[in-house]
């Protein structure tokens, strides 16, 4: 099923969250598409704990913070998100555009907003000679039906939370072993000494130093070769689960034929506008002589997008420019 | 002006001149290296790792917990790892050597 909008936005960061406020002013209904399971961006992903101190009027505000009052602020103009998931494809209509995600989720819309930061946020990959041939078949970056772990046995890489939790729960019908540079874990403490609790009573094995080398050996099984500050060696497995945090990078986009400079999209500084028509590019995401990577600069560049999207949305209507703080019907629109 | 050794992920090296106001992420990134920052220098990613070679790393500032956490994510770690947003450039510093650490 295909659903139907004005504007898709793809990020839910700040700048995605703000856009939906200038175009919402506009009556401009929007959707949302991240690839994380929240929103926020990297806000809320890499710095919910860190304060931010140049955002006009408040004097500090944690990422996670401002992401909660931008959903606040938003809300009235109720935006759907259609979060854990990538836009893969898009595609020209009569009415706009089709946008396609990676699990199939089908949206058609006016305008396309590219608010995407740094990019999609997907799994940091262990620098190993030859591990993507590995992928998918045993060594996995992500669990979607652990199931498949059943009585097997698995290296469990990092020290983070994704880390420990899997150890922690793999542990009761797999054999599990844990991989980490050291032996202390940022993950947390709750799920550090479910761990270590595990390991005394020998339900899993702990293992420290990092891999270096991944080769097969008979049927689907795995030889990982590790290493630390005494010993090079071996362990044999069924599976190996990396799990090193998250990074960015821009993935499909860079298939969507805009003029980019740099992994940048190339944007107009009046409308903000890619090379293409009707798609537009807010945010940490997009380049233009002077760019400056901040969020307040994705503000700005919200409100100026929203009043070329207008044009698109409501051809025949005239954009007529308010202040909320007098216009009855903006406020109306607010619920104030 | 003071001074740093860069090796870069090439194995070439070279000299360049340092504000002691900026962080040695920053230095690296404003004269081009190839490195990704990609938090901003906030301590919250890996993206700036690199070695410091053995005759400076007594000489600099003890790293925290947190810097000590980020590297979990990082890869080829070693004994003389730091991620470069945390280390605080000072006149002191001038002659130091570092590698930017590969991807």
């Amino acid at each position: 099923m295909t659903e139907k909008t004005d504007v898709v936005i793809i990020g839910a960061g700040p700048v995605g969250l703000f856009a939906v406020f200038e175009l919402g002013l506009l009556n401009i209904k929007c959707h949302l598409v991240d690839n994380l399971d929240k929103v926020g961006g990297q806000c809320a992903e890499l710095y919910p704990e860190k304060p931010i101190y140049d955002i006009p009027s408040r004097p500090v505000v944690t990422g996670q913070e401002l992401t909660d009052e931008l959903i606040k602020q938003i809300n009235p103009f109720k935006p759907k998100f259609h979060l854990n998931q990538q836009v893969e494809k898009i595609a020209k209509t009569e009415y706009g555009w089709i946008v396609e995600t990676n699990i199939g989720t089908k949206v058609e819309a006016k305008c396309i907003v590219v608010a995407a930061g740094a990019g999609s946020f997907v799994p940091r990959k262990p620098p190993i000679e030859n591990i993507e041939s590995f992928e998918n078949k045993s060594v996995f970056y992500a669990i979607r039906d652990k199931s498949i772990f059943k009585d097997k046995k698995l290296l469990i890489a990092g020290g983070g939370d994704s880390a420990l939790d899997w150890t922690n729960e793999l542990s009761n019908d797999s054999n599990v072993t844990l991989i980490h540079r050291r032996k202390e874990f940022r993950a947390a403490p709750d799920s550090v000494s479910k761990m270590q609790e595990l390991e005394t009573k020998g339900k899993i094995k702990f293992l420290k130093g990092q891999i270096k080398k991944i080769s097969k050996i008979q049927d689907s099984r795995i030889m990982l070769e590790y290493e630390n500050d005494e010993e090079r060696s071996n362990i044999e497995v069924d599976y190996l689960l990396p799990f090193f945090g998250l990074k960015m990078e821009l993935g499909p986009i860079a298939e969507w034929g805009l003029n980019l400079h740099e992994n940048l999209i190339k944007v107009d500084t009046e409308k903000f506008e890619t090379s293409t028509p009707s798609i537009f590019a807010i945010g940490d995401i997009n380049w233009y002589p002077g760019k400056l990577k901040l969020i307040l600069s994705g503000f700005h560049e919200s409100a100026l997008m929203a009043q070329e999207v207008f044009k698109y949305c409501f051809p025949d209507k005239k954009n007529i420019f308010r202040y909320t703080t007098s216009s009855k019907e903006l406020q109306k629109k607010l619920g104030v | 002006m003071p001074k740093l050794i860069i090796t870069d992920r090439s194995g070439k090296k070279s000299e360049i001149e340092y504000d002691s106001n900026f962080t040695l992420m920053e230095t690296l990134r404003d004269n081009g290296y190839d490195i990704e920052a990609s938090c901003g220098g906030c301590c919250a990613c890996a993206t700036c790792h690199v070695y410091i070679d053995e005759k400076w790393t007594n000489k600099l500032k003890n790293m925290d917990d947190d810097e000590e956490s980020m590297l979990d994510q990082a890869f080829d770690v070693k004994n003389n790892s730091r991620l470069s947003c945390q280390i605080d450039l000072s006149e002191e510093l001038d002659g130091l050597e570092i590698e930017i650490a590969p991807e």
